[in-house]
């Protein structure tokens, strides 16, 4: 187990760092950032003395050396439009990505797991079919076009939800928040949902394969044969059987949600990690790009550490293959 | 080879195939779609982009609006006084050919890519297959999002980007099955042959692993249409010159707080049908040709 954990790590570490070097090399062949930073009829002293203030006469590796060694001591250099550091600026947009990401796999949860175990109890039902068809068009219809037109219902026909912002946020734990109070969750309603759906077929799904697999094993018979009520048999024997599986998805996913909460924060306008990131693209804010890249591949590097973790202590049979290999 | 003997599987497959009627109607759908899209300028009332043709006075007219000179824009026009239904025309035929460019590309790399690391392993297979494993644990917009960052904006930008987020998918899927397949009779007769390594992979192997994958990559074509449209959405993706559906979506949500629907919804219903009438097909392609599922 310690060698997997170990073995494990190091290669996470070399993913981080193979992944460092593409992302500057990447964002280093963007064109010259001073073009658009400075006042067009800057002269050229003013435009060496930028340069060189902000180190973009040095060679490639040199760049590429000070950035490693100012991002190992948590810099990943100074926004070129705010000047603020740039970890700073990602840091402060990340509370509302995550709540953001967290509501919506929560929906997806909520929603997905008992209509699953439905699907998969009566496949044949006319209900069972309808929930399939519904996943299919979840899976189909591209995350962007969606919220686009949950929008055009809600805000622009029905007028119900705002389509724009957070709204009001309160403070937890010095963390500013929406679902606290009802501006804020008016507010969090679209995105949240629109960024659930896809997510929400997958757990259809999964649930319902597993579900249909369950309800042919013995223990179920025999707790059929025990009189217990189907309730009881699916919301306990079976979900507690299927289980493994669906929490391994779900916290593969959740790295998934932030990276797909580019597309849902700019069309909802909602200021997360994600818009700062379409926005800073746009500028060419390479030193927001470069954190933001290099803060999420952490992020994922973390979440698929834990989830093989977790996996080998769900599921003795995974650490069997590990100590054999 | 009797004409007989290479009809047989292919009328079992297409009778097996017909057998689901949602499949079939998704076929039909697809072929239509096909239809419009290649003959887009015989079919569309109108050039969408020929300035000469457009008149600013038609602009933002809704579904069934007459233009000054007489004709009606069935699904409206949009800020340049354009017809909606010849742009989703014109439109269909970039994504269309930008998906099936990317994923043809990606496919033919995957291929070669997964051949070589079941052929000849060892480390050449390390090395490709930990690169695959890095690859397809992030999410394929994040990786064409960083690529478009750095790369900027353009066609072939994209298609690098869709075959970039494509290859691993197939590497994998290949290296799989031909693994599976070089342990057969057939490789160790050609080996015995003292045939060429190149012939042994391309002409023996390659026609035993592909079919499964020419099903994937059916489904995939939706992927990377979906993947496409997103990132033109968000202003990373086809450049204004060669507006596909995902940038005509996009140049409706401007309007789209002032009730000019048309503009976004009709573009979106068009990547809605060709996505469902895609996976409709691939996934029914996958029943029937999935020997386990085989009766």
């Amino acid at each position: 187990m310690l060698v997997f954990i170990i073995r494990r790590m190091l290669q996470s570490v070399l993913a981080l760092l193979v992944m460092s070097v593409l992302i500057f090399v990447g964002v280093f062949a963007i064109g010259n950032p001073i073009d658009i930073l400075i006042n067009p009829q800057a002269d050229q002293a003013e435009i060496a003395r930028a340069t060189a203030a902000l180190g973009l006469d040095q060679p490639m590796w040199v760049q590429y050396w000070e950035f490693l060694r100012h991002a190992l001591a948590g810099d990943l250099g100074r926004s070129f439009s705010q000047n603020v550091p740039a970890v700073e600026l990602i840091f402060e947009r990340m509370p509302a990505t995550v709540e953001l990401a967290l509501c919506a796999m929560l929906m997806a949860i909520v929603l997905g797991i008992p209509l699953g175990l439905v699907a998969g109890m009566k496949p044949n039902a006319w209900y069972s079919k309808t929930i399939m068809a519904g996943s299919i068009f979840g899976f189909s219809l591209p995350t962007f076009w969606v919220g686009l037109m949950m929008i055009m219902v809600f805000s622009v026909f029905l007028g119900w939800l705002p389509s724009t912002g957070r709204g009001h946020t309160t403070l937890l734990l010095g963390i500013p928040v929406s679902f606290l109070n009802w501006d804020g969750i008016t507010h969090l309603m679209m995105p949240a949902l629109n960024l659930a759906l896809f997510k929400l077929s997958l757990l259809i799904r999964l649930t319902r394969a597993g579900t249909r697999e369950a309800m042919l094993q013995d223990y179920v018979k025999f707790a059929r044969a025990k009189g217990l009520p189907m309730r009881r048999i699916v919301g306990v024997h079976v979900l507690k059987n299927i289980l493994i599986p669906i929490v391994t998805v779900i916290g593969l996913e959740f790295g998934s949600l932030i990276a797909f909460a580019i597309v849902t924060e700019t069309i909802f306008a909602w200021p997360g990690m994600g818009k700062l990131l379409i926005d800073s693209i746009n500028v060419l804010d390479r030193p927001v790009i470069v954190a933001y890249v290099l803060i999420i591949v952490c992020l994922f590097v973390v979440i698929n550490l834990a989830v093989d973790l977790l996996y080998s202590l769900l599921d003795p049979r995974v650490r069997l293959a590990e100590a054999r290999a | 080879m009797s004409s007989v003997a290479v009809e047989t599987p292919f009328r079992r497959v297409a009778a097996d195939f017909a057998e689901s009627r949602l499949a079939l109607v998704g076929l039909a759908t697809l072929i239509l779609i096909l239809i419009v899209a290649i003959g887009a300028p015989l079919v569309s009332p109108q050039n969408p982009y020929n300035l000469a043709t457009l008149d600013i006075m038609d602009s933002k007219l809704p579904p069934g609006g007459q233009s000054l000179d007489g004709m009606t824009f069935w699904l409206g026009s949009d800020d340049q006084g354009r017809d909606m239904l010849s742009a989703i025309f014109y439109g269909l035929r970039i994504s269309l050919g930008v998906g099936t460019l990317a994923t043809v590309c990606a496919l033919a790399i995957g291929l070669a890519v997964g051949l070589i690391a079941a052929w000849f392993g060892g480390w050449v297979e390390a090395v490709i297959m930990r690169l695959v494993d890095l690859q397809l644990s992030f999410p394929s917009i994040l990786i064409a999002l960083v690529l478009l960052a750095s790369l900027g904006q353009g066609v072939d930008k994209i298609v690098i980007a869709l075959i970039t987020v494509q290859w691993a998918y197939y590497a994998r899927t290949v290296r799989g099955a031909a693994l599976v397949e070089r342990n057969k009779e057939y490789i160790e007769a050609a080996t015995c042959l003292a045939l060429p390594t190149s012939r042994i992979l391309f002409k023996h192997l390659l026609p035993n692993v592909l079919p499964p994958l020419i099903v994937i990559a059916t489904v995939q074509v939706a992927h990377a249409i979906a993947l496409e449209a997103t990132l033109s959405f968000l202003g990373l993706g086809m450049p204004i010159t060669s507006p596909s559906l995902g940038l005509l979506i996009a140049n409706g949500f401007t309007h789209l707080m002032s009730g000019k629907y048309w503009i976004s919804l009709y573009p979106g219903i068009a990547l809605l049908i060709t996505i469902v009438s895609i996976n409709l097909v691939g996934d029914q392609l996958r029943d029937v040709l999935n020997p386990r599922l085989q009766k």
